[in-house]
């Protein structure tokens, strides 16, 4: 069953601040990561791990180097939901 | 739900984590234990990070944190230590650890150890975390592999001694998931399964010759599963060494290795009795009633937990109890229940009364000279457990969840035993602290009770004798043996008469708190004694919420419906039995006067004004219909 992309979003949003530290951030389409200080190739794993576990999905190594914003990502998410 | 990685036997972390972490930063004074008591919560690896943060902050900022022990530690591997490095701390302070760590370069093993210029070896650590598997070693298979892997684990470890003075965390390393030729694996060192075997066995007795300490991940990995311990995926993605979903495990197991080397570990368990030692309540149940048999599943449970504790004792860890029950009562399982493994010689305190636990812990920890940081408490009651936690943060307490099968996994899963060393000696230290595992003597109360109670937001639910509540109204009334002024019987027949009976004023009482509903706690009857008074004819309680405050606000309960009802006074009696000496002084301390007693000592009458005032305890009330109603 997919899931509604507003659902997908307002889901997002927590993982985002918890994961930068940044109660700010907002996930939009369009939020990359040069947008976000400390979004590094590190942080990417760690962002990846932490929505795996919230949506108990899993992304496969192409698809995690794939993502260009949360755009992506949240597509990639409400397939596999 | 995971039993492992969510360290389910820790208390779940405050919903409030993120405030109380950032609090401790505006925080002045000793802040040691509250960050120890932060730390010791189920936290996941991003909270861990967060605390780690700001104990560093602290730490570097000159907070006091002086009631943890300080250690450098250094962390190489061959993996990303990225992720590990930042759960580390917080983990740490867990086990009483102020913890500094250094990392090395992504993939710097050997270099970091034989360089004496190394960014670790420069750092002086006290010892060296190395966080190498199976991976690091691609040779194993060759047929000299094995003595190869050793050797060159322990060119390492001489290295950072030599060149950073620091001893080495040695890790054994954890199978693949995968086999190659199947169960021949085992016997097969052209197997990577295979090889790993005779690696790990090799390496835990060098390791064991040297004072370098041995950290077993294999073990962990082989609790969790194997098939859970790897992720291809995130080694692949990111070198992860392990599923990042055990990183809270991972560092709560340095944690309690670097606490066992500075002399954090705890030497005292201290065992609550009943539904702990034994299901069901040894002063309403009986020797014959309780559950502790071969053949019966919850008796079996509590047998476990019986062998766990008689294990630990025999590898040294000291033994009391602690029990809300009459003394000669509770040593009756102990002395003549033929199934019970524990006996009072395996305890070097017993000490069973009604006082509040916390200050009976105390008291335990003064006599056995033992500080309260090596104290383990260890009881089903999450009531128990909280008010000891809030008044001794210094003393463990497991999480033990509903079942009584996992309590023994629960208590032995926490590490609070964790050594890395075993004399000959600490064999018998327990029986160094026997006394005559006699009581000891009670100092002051060890804390603010009132004020706990005052957090459980109790809620007391006061009803009459009714049709839902009958059955369990019998079972009390003809159960309880210990919290009961008269021990009358009646059958569920006689409750229906009672109940409807006009003149005759019952009570049923429900207690609500935050851990929970904990059903009906106590049981009143009234009967008319002539047109002005009323005698307590029955008043019963259950002995699971003693110490809560119940007592008087039934009794204002009962005081306020006589007065609404035109009773001028009320009377109760005790009549004393061998199994009812708790009550003895029952109407005494609530406020009754002596009313009379017979010449042989049968029954203590008492007698109290209907108008008399009654301070209330902190708890709400909720009445369901009586026929006269009292305002709330």
């Amino acid at each position: 069953m997919a899931s509604d992309t507003d659902t997908i979003f307002l889901k997002l949003n927590p993982i985002l601040q918890e994961c930068f530290d940044d109660d700010d951030i907002i996930a939009t389409p369009e939020l990359q990561a040069n947008d976000v200080e400390g979004w590094d190739s590190l942080a990417h794993v760690r962002l990846i791990l932490h929505i795996e576990r919230a949506f108990k999905i899993h992304f496969s190594a192409s698809e995690v180097t794939s993502f260009k914003n949360v755009g992506d990502l949240a597509h990639a998410i409400k397939a596999k939901t | 739900m995971d039993f492992f990685s969510d360290l389910s036997w820790l208390l779940p972390a405050p919903a409030d984590f993120r405030k109380q972490c950032d609090s401790l930063t505006t925080t002045s004074g000793p802040l040691g234990r509250t960050v120890r008591t932060l730390a010791t919560h189920a936290l996941n690896e991003k909270q861990l990070g967060r605390l780690s943060r700001v104990i560093s902050e602290l730490s570097s900022g000159g907070a006091d944190l002086s009631s943890l022990t300080p250690f450098r530690l250094g962390v190489i591997g061959n993996g990303t230590l990225d992720l590990i490095v930042p759960t580390l701390t917080a983990s740490a302070a867990r086990h009483g650890i102020l913890l500094h760590s250094v990392q090395a370069e992504f993939g710097q093993t050997i270099q970091e150890a034989l360089d004496p210029a190394s960014g670790i070896n420069r750092a002086r650590p006290d010892a060296v975390l190395l966080c190498i598997d199976y991976r690091a070693l691609p040779n194993l298979t060759t047929p000299q592999g094995i003595t190869d892997a050793v050797t060159m684990i322990r060119t390492m470890r001489e290295g950072f001694r030599r060149n950073g003075g620091a001893f080495s965390i040695v890790p054994t390393f954890a199978p693949p998931a995968e086999s190659l030729f199947g169960s021949l694996d085992r016997a097969q060192p052209q197997s990577v399964r295979g090889a790993i075997d005779g690696l790990n066995r090799e390496l835990a007795a060098d390791v064991a010759k040297s004072s370098d300490v041995l950290f077993d991940v294999a073990a962990l990995a082989e609790t969790v599963g194997l098939a859970n311990w790897h992720s291809p995926a995130q080694w692949n993605m990111a070198k992860l060494p392990f599923s990042a979903t055990y990183l809270p495990l991972f560092a709560d197991h340095v944690g309690r290795l670097i606490g066992a080397m500075r002399g954090k570990s705890r030497r005292c368990m201290i065992l609550d009795l009943d539904n702990t030692l034994w299901g069901g309540v040894i002063g309403d149940d009986g020797i014959d009633g309780i559950k502790l048999a071969q053949g019966d599943a919850v008796g079996e449970a509590f047998l476990d937990v019986q062998r766990m504790a008689l294990m630990l004792r025999g590898r040294g860890v000291v033994l009391a109890v602690s029990s809300k029950n009459t003394d000669a009562v509770a040593r009756g399982p102990f002395q003549r229940h033929p199934e019970m493994l524990l006996r009072e010689k395996h305890f070097a305190v017993f000490q069973a009364n009604w006082n509040d636990k916390a200050t009976n812990i105390k008291a335990i920890a003064e006599t056995l000279s033992l500080g309260l940081e090596s104290m383990v408490f260890v009881d089903d009651n999450p009531v128990e457990r909280g008010l000891v936690r809030e008044i001794l943060p210094q003393v463990a307490i497991p999480e033990l969840g509903d079942d009584p099968a996992l309590y023994a996994r629960a208590v032995l899963s926490a590490g609070y035993f964790e050594t890395v060393a075993f004399l000959e000696e600490d064999r018998n230290r327990a029986d160094l602290y026997q006394t005559n595992a006699d009581r000891v003597a009670l100092r002051d109360q060890a804390g603010d009770v009132e004020a706990y109670l005052a957090t459980l937001k109790m809620e007391i639910v006061f009803a009459p004798f009714d049709s839902t509540g009958r059955a369990r109204i019998s079972q009390l009334i003809n159960k309880s043996n210990q919290f009961n002024l008269t021990t009358r019987r009646y059958d569920e027949v006689a409750v229906e008469q009672l109940g409807k009976a006009p003149a005759v004023f019952t009570l049923q009482v429900r207690l609500i708190d935050v851990f929970g509903d904990n059903g009906m706690i106590s049981v009143v009857i009234c009967k008319p004694r002539d047109a002005k008074t009323w005698e307590i004819d029955t008043w019963l309680m259950s002995c699971r919420v003693l110490g809560r405050r119940v007592e008087l606000m039934v009794l204002r309960e009962i005081l306020a419906n006589a007065a609404a009802n035109g009773i001028e006074r009320v009377m109760g009696v005790y009549l004393p039995t061998d199994r009812n000496a708790m009550v003895r002084d029952h109407y005494e301390k609530l406020g009754f006067s002596r009313a009379g007693q017979p010449g042989d000592g049968s029954a203590e009458w008492w007698t109290i004004a209907a108008d008399t005032e009654i301070e209330a305890p902190p708890m709400t009330v909720r009445r369901s219909a009586h026929d006269t109603l009292v305002p709330a």
